[in-house]
């Protein structure tokens, strides 16, 4: 005979949804852990005397150096004037990518008349444009942004078109089917689409944007975080040389999570985000 | 009310894939079309949803000539096609943007209701097993109310545990507005659990080989006789329209009293 025997379950929990709301905060300590105990580490070196400290001062000077700008309000001169620079050549530099990329990825015929001309330029070394840039634009702000906005428009617009062409075309025909005009389709299918790509596309595109502004203010600049390196080469400074590197990695670090953090609201339907 | 008149579709690459298909659905009439691979079965339905468009010949739903997506008709891919990026609960709302929020929220609740997924409104598509995901898109086809329901292998990429489920979900949700339902299908379990009619069709080109009426009471019960003997009739058609010559095109009537 068969012995058919049924169970019925327990009731499920609803343990899994709780486990998603870890607070953020471990995740950074982690994160902390090596630059921190290098730095740590390095300070104990110095210390002790184990390292020579005239070219690599160490941690706690950095620091003193850092704190001396700050009151003195440098800092804070040199902060605005690199931040302003990155701003403007990012903002332009993605929004003509995210234009362009727009136009050749939705249109064949824009994509024909315009990629090959643009694929030429991206294989230009972008600094191989600063002598003429600075003939044409001067030796001020106008020709360090255009520098920074054409290092920042190839990204944005490669990761535009490529997200467009890329389209599940089975997806846009669930539009379709619901007969969505051109408008809708835009903005309920299209625009959520694409948006995953371009937000990464805009986090390369600014650092990208600072690696630019760095080579602005390296070949002539008053002010700005970049102007910092120039002058503590000059000097024999290399603390302040590592304090403005420290700054570039902490506004650059901010300026990526600013993208991020604008952005998870809208991505939050993604694995990968679901679990950052 | 849903006509389709010597539909021919001959794709730009050359290939016919339907010729002059000819069928008539009555209102409420759940017609499943049956047919071996590459017979134009998918070509068919999405000619009807006006997604594409015939080469020759018409589809017609009450009398008006479909030439594009039409409110009246609605369509089930093989695939959920859930948009990612919406809630399970959006999803099934994307169809009824015209209607006030209050509305929307009750036709929806109502729809999870219905297919076993109540509470499941917030969760995204990611987070739906493949079944799941499935019901959801026919439930996103049926809140908008079509007249006309077109299903192209719904349920082939489900075990079959889950697909007769799956089947007892559709037939209760085709209960309460009944709709026409066109459902393509290679399952001739399904055609014979699911349909009034079964329309067989011959690949090369693609045309009608047989249109074979399903006498049986719902709900049917898939272990009796009868449902067994409308299987074998159907796989016998099946079998014949694969094996017959390709020149010689004809529609059998349903054999009278066979069973
Ligand atoms: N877009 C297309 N361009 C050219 N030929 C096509 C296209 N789509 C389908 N075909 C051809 O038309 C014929 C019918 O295809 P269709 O997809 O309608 O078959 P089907 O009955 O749905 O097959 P299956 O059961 O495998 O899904 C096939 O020979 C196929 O190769
Ligand atoms: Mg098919």
């Amino acid at each position: 005979m068969y012995d058919i025997r049924v169970h019925v379950g327990e009731g499920t929990g609803l343990a899994e949804a709780s486990a998603k709301n870890r607070p953020a905060g471990g995740h950074l300590a982690i994160g902390l852990i090596l630059p921190v105990g290098a730095a740590v580490l390095y300070e104990l070196a110095f210390r002790s005397g184990l390292v020579e400290a005239r070219l690599m001062p160490p941690p706690s000077r950095i620091f003193q150096t850092l704190w001396k700008l700050a009151v003195n309000g440098e800092l804070v001169t040199h902060i605005v004037a690199t931040m302003y620079r990155v701003a403007a050549g990012f903002g332009l530099g993605s929004a003509a990518g995210i234009l362009l990329g727009a136009l050749t990825g939705s249109s064949a015929t824009a994509r024909q008349a315009l990629d090959p001309t643009l694929q030429a330029l991206r294989a230009i070394p972008s600094l191989a444009w600063v002598p003429l840039f600075i003939l044409w634009l001067g030796i001020f702000e106008t020709s360090k942004i255009a520098l920074i906005a054409g290092g920042c428009f190839f990204p944005v617009y490669l990761g535009v078109m490529g997200a467009i062409e890329n389209l599940d075309r089975k997806i846009v025909e669930v539009g379709r089917a619901f007969r969505l005009s051109r408008t809708a389709l835009a903005r309920r299918i299209l625009l959520p689409a694409v948006l995953p790509d371009t937000i990464v596309a805009l986090r390369s595109a600014s650092g990208l944007g600072f690696m630019f502004v760095v080579a602005a203010e390296l070949m002539g600049a008053s002010e700005g975080l970049g102007y910092l390196l120039v002058d503590g080469q000059q000097l024999g400074k290399p603390d302040q040389i590592l304090a403005s590197i420290l700054c570039f990695a902490i506004l650059g670090k901010i300026c990526d999570w600013l993208i991020v953090l604008v952005a998870r609201p809208f991505l939050t339907w993604q694995d990968s985000f679901a679990r950052t | 009310m849903l006509t389709l008149e010597a539909l021919c579709k001959t794709y730009p690459n050359g290939t016919e894939a339907l010729q002059r298909v000819t069928l008539d659905l009555q209102a409420g009439e759940i017609v499943a079309l049956v047919g071996g691979s590459g017979c134009g079965k998918t070509t068919l339905l999405r000619l009807v949803s006006g997604l594409e468009h015939p080469s020759m010949g018409t589809v017609g739903v009450d009398g008006e000539k479909i030439s594009a997506p039409h409110p009246a008709v609605g369509i089930i891919f093989q695939e959920p096609r859930l948009l990612p990026w919406l809630s399970v609960a959006e999803n099934i709302g994307f169809g009824l943007d015209h209607l006030p929020k209050g509305e929307r929220a009750a036709r929806v609740d109502e729809a999870l209701l219905k297919v076993g997924l109540a509470g499941y409104g917030p969760r995204w598509p990611r987070e739906l097993s493949g079944g799941q995901a499935q019901r959801v898109a026919i439930v996103r086809a049926l809140v908008t109310r079509p007249k006309v329901l077109l299903m192209d292998e719904p349920f082939s990429a489900l075990d079959a545990l889950t697909r007769a489920s799956l089947q007892d979900h559709l037939l209760a949700l085709w209960e309460a507005h009944r709709p026409t339902l066109l459902l393509v299908t290679h399952d001739v379990e399904e055609a014979a659990a699911l349909a009034d009619r079964a329309v067989v069709m011959q690949p090369r080109p693609g045309r009608v080989f047989a249109d074979i009426a399903v006498p049986l009471q719902r709900p049917r019960d898939r272990l009796s006789a009868d449902f067994v003997e409308v299987k074998r009739v159907i796989l016998a058609a099946l079998d014949g329209s694969l094996s017959a010559p390709a020149a010689d095109v004809k529609t059998q009537g349903a054999p009278s009293g066979w069973w």
